[in-house]
Parts: structure tokens; sequence; C-alpha cells
């Protein structure tokens, strides 16, 4: 290899890093969004590469459902004890509780649509003028299309004929006042990278991730974990199966896979094998065709 | 393994859309329930195949008028290499989309419809490619079973393009005679075409050597933060951090501040936990000086032996970007890296017709325009030539008013 040629996880990693601190750079008052999902402890890596041994130049805000998986607050709650940072949460209960949104009824209810208003509230309360977040062009269409700097109006909107040209590794943050910049610094990073990167960094992970035994139940095709948040009637027949999850999301609308990966290595082979893209296990992204495009514009991630 | 970028151009017409979705479904890279969507979608080809064109068609309005307004980003792997595909629409009306997604490019696709041979807009992706000093180029003359995969007609477009493309400073050209649809030569090597004695595409793209031959080896590293804990145990640490432009950064090797001119000695490097004696292009990394002089953000680190240009006045090719045209009486603000400054436009040299290549007088420049300017800026640049160093001769202009961003720079020459 010659000197000039970084290895891929090398310059995708240089590349993150360079993002992040452009982030620092360009914008008062930044905040990196947490979900405790893989992706987004990644970027918290990326953080540390970048910024340590100084202080992180912005908060963790997590936006709570209050259908989480037990074990991915453990270790936010880990992590964040760990790193001597300071988190934020936004909570999607005080925002039913004080009327700003609606709980869904029914069966496929879901509080995943709810926490895009809670995430425009707890912008708006802190000031936040960029959100780092943990999105990658592979995920989806509509993200494939989306900026590194993506610009959000005050509504928190995002208007794909109005992206800006992002041209070479130079990034525009410059905004009016109200609205806010998301930033993707894993844009160019694929599901199989983020483990590979993982598997590299030795990095813990939610133990979700890997396989486990619990109790299932079928939903649209999908095995979903059983649980208090889910509405569950008589035709709803409980499992026990060994599986693990792909994504870290609510737990009403994130489906696990069945799986006997349990150390990283199978879930790489399992990834580098599997025929079903990683938010194929998401019912939101399911409803219509342009599914993400809408809850985009609508100030979602 | 390494990653190579590159960026299509060609209409839809010319099955650009479908050569990428072709790339995507014969390496495997379309997963189950990406195939799922595509099968149930309504839109077919005419024998009732899937229409690969879909998996990079991704926003509502594109799907309803079956073009692509925006840039597209796709991903795939081999086992040789990464991929990262910029899939950018071919109408003129979206000349800054492509502008965009060959600024990061190493290599462009522009496909060529074999049924109509060279055309106004063959010329104009060739330009831009040569502009953005995109390093290989490989035309693939598409719908080759339209033609009945004849060798003449690849023969005489081959020519045809030579002869053009002479004018332009391309690097390297590749030519493959391809069917997209059938998927001749793009993954797997064409049946149909034993008189094509080349690599297939992706097995050209597989083994093109990724470096850029512009790339400058003289060290270049704009600062974009300096970390300072100041916490007790690390009272003195102070590290700019940054991103590698170009070269090399050795420890002990004596680098100049810019624009203040003050220089000093690099004492140590760090890559997060790591202390490398040596960092290279490309990387994300915190340097430390001996002395303690004043650098912040915006300022560029560079090796004292091999120092950049440096002028307020600079000729450059601009490609405006915004649908409100320039305006000369007004001031801009310029991104070079790290450093923002203003600018005004002080001269228009000429513009460029990108169909004919012709030079023309004008004095105004309107969306999608390209041609020479003198811009002037209220700070001094330390920058490169474009052609020599790409990342460190390359800015962008910003809007004031909308904060958009209105316009590319390439720095050709100082002015004296």
């Amino acid at each position: 290899m010659s000197k000039y040629n970084l290895d891929y996880l090398d310059e995708l990693e240089a590349e993150a890093i360079h993002i992040l601190r452009e982030v620092a750079g360009q914008f008062e008052k930044p905040a990196l969004l947490f979900s405790g999902g893989k992706d987004s402890i990644t970027l918290v890596r990326l953080a540390e590469k970048a910024f340590r041994p100084g202080k992180f130049p912005f908060p963790l805000v997590h936006i709570d459902t209050g259908h989480n998986f037990e074990e991915t607050i453990t270790y936010r709650d880990q992590l964040v004890e760990r790193l001597g940072e300071k988190l934020i949460v936004g909570y999607v209960q005080e925002s039913i509780d004080n009327g700003k949104v609606i709980e869904q009824k029914g069966k496929n209810a879901s509080r995943n649509a709810l926490q895009t208003v809670t995430l425009l509230d707890t912008i708006a309360k802190h000031g936040f003028d960029a959100c780092i977040g943990g999105a990658r062009r592979d995920e989806e269409k509509a993200r494939a299309k989306e900026r590194i700097f993506s610009v959000r109006d005050e509504f928190g909107s995002w208007d794909p004929k109005r992206q800006r040209p992002e041209l070479w590794n130079i990034y525009n943050g410059r905004i009016h006042k109200g609205e806010n910049v998301r930033v993707f610094p894993i844009s160019n990073w694929t599901e199989l990278d983020v483990w590979n990167y993982i598997r590299r960094e030795n990095m813990d992970l939610p133990s979700i991730y890997f396989a486990h035994n619990r109790d299932c139940i079928t939903r649209n095709g999908q095995l979903m974990a059983a649980s208090p948040f889910l509405n569950m009637d008589e035709d709803d027949v409980v499992t026990h199966r060994k599986v693990r999850f792909r994504t870290v999301g609510d737990m009403s609308c994130t489906a696990a896979v069945e799986s006997e990966a349990d150390l990283i290595d199978d879930i790489i082979d399992e990834i580098s094998a599997s025929k079903i893209s990683e938010r194929g296990a998401r019912l939101d992204d399911k409803v219509s065709e342009a599914a993400m495009e809408d809850r985009k514009k609508g100030g979602y991630f | 393994m390494n990653i190579l970028k590159f960026f299509t151009a060609g209409s839809v017409d010319d099955g650009k859309s479908t050569l990428i979705g072709r790339l995507l479904y014969d390496t495997n890279s379309i997963l189950a329930d990406q195939l799922e969507a595509l099968q149930q979608s309504n839109r077919k080809n005419d024998d009732g195949t899937i229409d690969l064109a879909i998996l990079t068609d991704g926003l509502r309005a594109e799907r309803e008028q079956g073009i692509t307004i925006d840039v597209a980003y796709k991903y795939f792997q081999t086992a040789k290499r990464k991929f990262i595909i910029a899939d950018t629409p071919g109408h003129i009306q979206y000349t800054r989309n492509m502008v965009t997604g060959a600024s990061t490019a190493n290599l462009a696709i522009i496909l060529v419809d074999a049924r109509n041979g060279v055309v106004e807009q063959t010329i104009r992706h060739s330009y831009l490619v040569s502009l953005l000093g995109v390093s290989h180029v490989v035309i693939c003359v598409n719908k080759m079973d339209m033609e009945g995969y004849s060798e003449e007609v690849f023969n005489t477009i081959t020519e045809k393009y030579k002869k053009m493309a002479a004018k332009l400073n391309l690097q390297d050209i590749t030519f493959i005679p391809v069917s997209a649809l059938k998927g001749d030569n793009i993954v797997h090597p064409s049946a149909h075409m034993p008189w094509y004695k080349g690599d297939s595409l992706l097995d050209f793209l597989e083994t093109v050597e990724v470096n850029s031959s512009q790339t400058s080896t003289f060290a270049r590293m704009p600062v974009q933060w300096v970390i300072r804990p100041q916490t007790d145990a690390l009272h003195d640490y102070r590290g700019y951090a940054g991103r590698v432009l170009s070269g090399a950064f050795k420890v002990n090797d004596r680098v100049t501040v810019l624009p203040s001119g003050s220089s000093s000695v690099i004492e140590k490097i760090e890559v997060f936990d790591q202390a490398p004696e040596e960092v290279t292009a490309g990387m994300s990394v915190t340097l430390h000086l001996k002395d303690n002089i004043d650098i912040s953000r915006g300022d560029v680190l560079v090796n004292s032996s091999h120092l950049p240009q440096r002028s307020q006045l600079i000729e450059a090719d601009l490609c405006w970007m915004d649908n409100k045209p320039m305006d000369d009486s007004i001031t801009y603000f310029l991104q070079h890296n790290s450093k923002v400054t203003k600018c005004k436009i002080r001269e228009i040299l000429h513009k460029v017709n990108i169909n004919t290549l012709e030079k023309e007088d004008t004095h105004e420049f309107k969306l999608n325009d390209i041609g020479r300017v003198v811009i002037k800026t209220a700070d001094e640049l330390a920058f490169d030539l474009y052609t020599e160093n790409k990342a460190n001769g390359s800015a962008i202009l910003i809007d004031g008013r909308t904060n958009l961003t209105v316009g590319a720079l390439m720095f050709r020459a100082i002015v004296e």
C-alpha cells in the first residue's frame, strides 16, 4: 500500500472526524443526537477521536419515547458516566402530557412519529443550531440524497429541492436565526462499515444487538418483542425465540431477526450474507414508498 | 481495501440509472426488501422485467417525472474495493449537480448512446470532467444491443470522441461497449461482443489506480479547531486539530502558519491515543508546535520549505449555482477550507459555452454558467492552483442574504 493510500475504514473515520470538527468550528450551540443505537454510539467514538483530551463541544441529546429497551437506557447511562459528558433527555411522555401530541391508538400504535415533535421542542428549548445524527445514506433512498450539512427551516422541515450544493469537502453551515442544521458525519458508511468499525475499535454495544432469548409475537410478517408497549390482543401468539435486533428504536416499531449471532464476528458474517436490508426491520418505513421522505420533510432525523 | 468514488454522467435516456441499477443488481448489492419494493412498484420495462432505474430515483418528484433531480449517493462493495457512486442528473439545467458530484470523484463514467454517438451533451459532460480535474474517465458506449453489438459502431464513436477530447485536458480515457439493460460488459463480460478484449466495467473499477496524479506532495493542514482542555493535568496542552489536505507532516518539520507567516517546529503529532512520527494526506490529526504562537481556526499550517501562493487577487474558474444571477456589485462570502472571508467578483474574463467549448464575452453569470473571473478577497488567501492541489485550490461562494452556496471556484492563477 502506498503511503497516501488509507484503508477504507481509516478514510471514513478521517472524513467523519473532519465533519465533527467543522461542526465545532462553525456553530455556537451544537448537539449530538444520541439514540443508544450502534450508529450514534459510533458517533460518540468519533467525537472522542475528534476532541480528546478536550471535552466534547456539545452535549448528547436523547429523545426518549418511553418505549425503550431497558438495555439501551442502562447502556446510555453507563456510557455518559464513562465519558463525563453532558446528557440532555427530551421526553415524548412530556409532549403527550402537555397535549402537544396525541398518543396513537390501535394495534400498530407507535410513538415513533411523536418523537419528531419532542425533538423539535428540545432543539427550540436549548437553542441548538446544529444537531449531529447517525443517519447513513445507504439506509434508505431519501437519505441517499441528503447532504452532510442539511439545513432545516424554522419548522424543522427538510426541503429536498432547496438543498445547497455540497462541493469538495467544504461544508456551508451558515444559517438564519431559527434555522438549524442536521449534520450526518457517517453519511458515507454502510451498515457493514459500521460493524467492521465497531469490531476494529473494540466498542461495547447494548446487549440487544446480540442473540438472546425473548418472548416475541409476529406482526405484519415481522417478529416483535412482546412488551407492555405493544397493543396485544387474543390473536397475538407469544413464542419464545432466539433473536437479535439490527437497529435500536422504539420497542413498538423495531423488529427482531432470528439469529444465533452472539459474537460480533458472527454478526458481521450474518450481515454479509443477509438478504434483508437493515431498515426492512423497521415498520415505520413500510407505510408508503415515500415514507422516509415525508418524515424528513416533517422534521424527523 | 480502499475506496473508489465515481460519478456517472448521462441523461435518463442514456440509461444512466439503469447502468447503476445493473451494477448494484449484478453485484448482489440490492437487498431482498429493496428488491421486493422494486418488484411491487408499477414501473416496469416494456418486456415486463424490473426497471432498475427505480433504485436510484429516490424522491417522489423524480419518480413522478421519471427524471433525476439531485445527486443520489449509492454504495456497494466487492471483495476488492468499496465504491461510492454519485448519481448525477444529465440535463443541462442540472449542471451544478454534476459539478457537485464530480468535485469529490476519482473517476467519471460518461454514457454515450450507441445510436446517437457523441452529442452535445457528451461534450458538456467531458468538459465538466476536465474542469473539475477528475483523474479517470470511462466512456461507456451504451445500448450496444440496439446496434447489433457492432464493433464498427463502437469504433466510430471511439474515434469521434478522441478527436473531441483532444481539445480537453482529460487525463486517462477508457472506452467500454456495454448494454446496461441486458447486462453486457457491466459486471460480466459480454457473450455478444467477442471482438471486445478489454475489461468489463466492474473489472476496470476494481483495478484502476485511485490516487490522484494531481495531488501535491506539499504539506498543508487548515486548522479546524484548537484543543485546549485547560485542566490541571493538561494545563499547557494546545493541539491544532485538522485534516491533512496534501503531503505529509513529520515530527521536527519546520512549519509556517498562514496568513500570519510565523513559524515553528512540530513537537508532537497525535492521532487520538497514538503519537505517530508522521501523518499523511487524508488523515484527521492533532499537531503540537514547539513555540507558543497565535493560531486559530481559519489558519493553515504548511511545510516551510514549500509555501503556497498568497494573494487577495486570484484568477479562478467559476461555476454559478444559484437561481439568482451573480451580482458583481455585492460582497459574497468565500469559504476556503476552514477560512471564511469576504469576496467580490472584480472582473469576468469570459464565459464558456459548455456545449461548443467556445469562449464568449459576457457581463452576466446565471445559473449553471461557467467561466473565468478575477476575484478580490478581503483577507489574503494561502492557496495552491487547482491543477496542483484540488483541496487547497478550491472554494465556495456564499450569498450572505440567503446563506446559499452560490458558486464553486477553482483557482487557476495568481493576479500580480
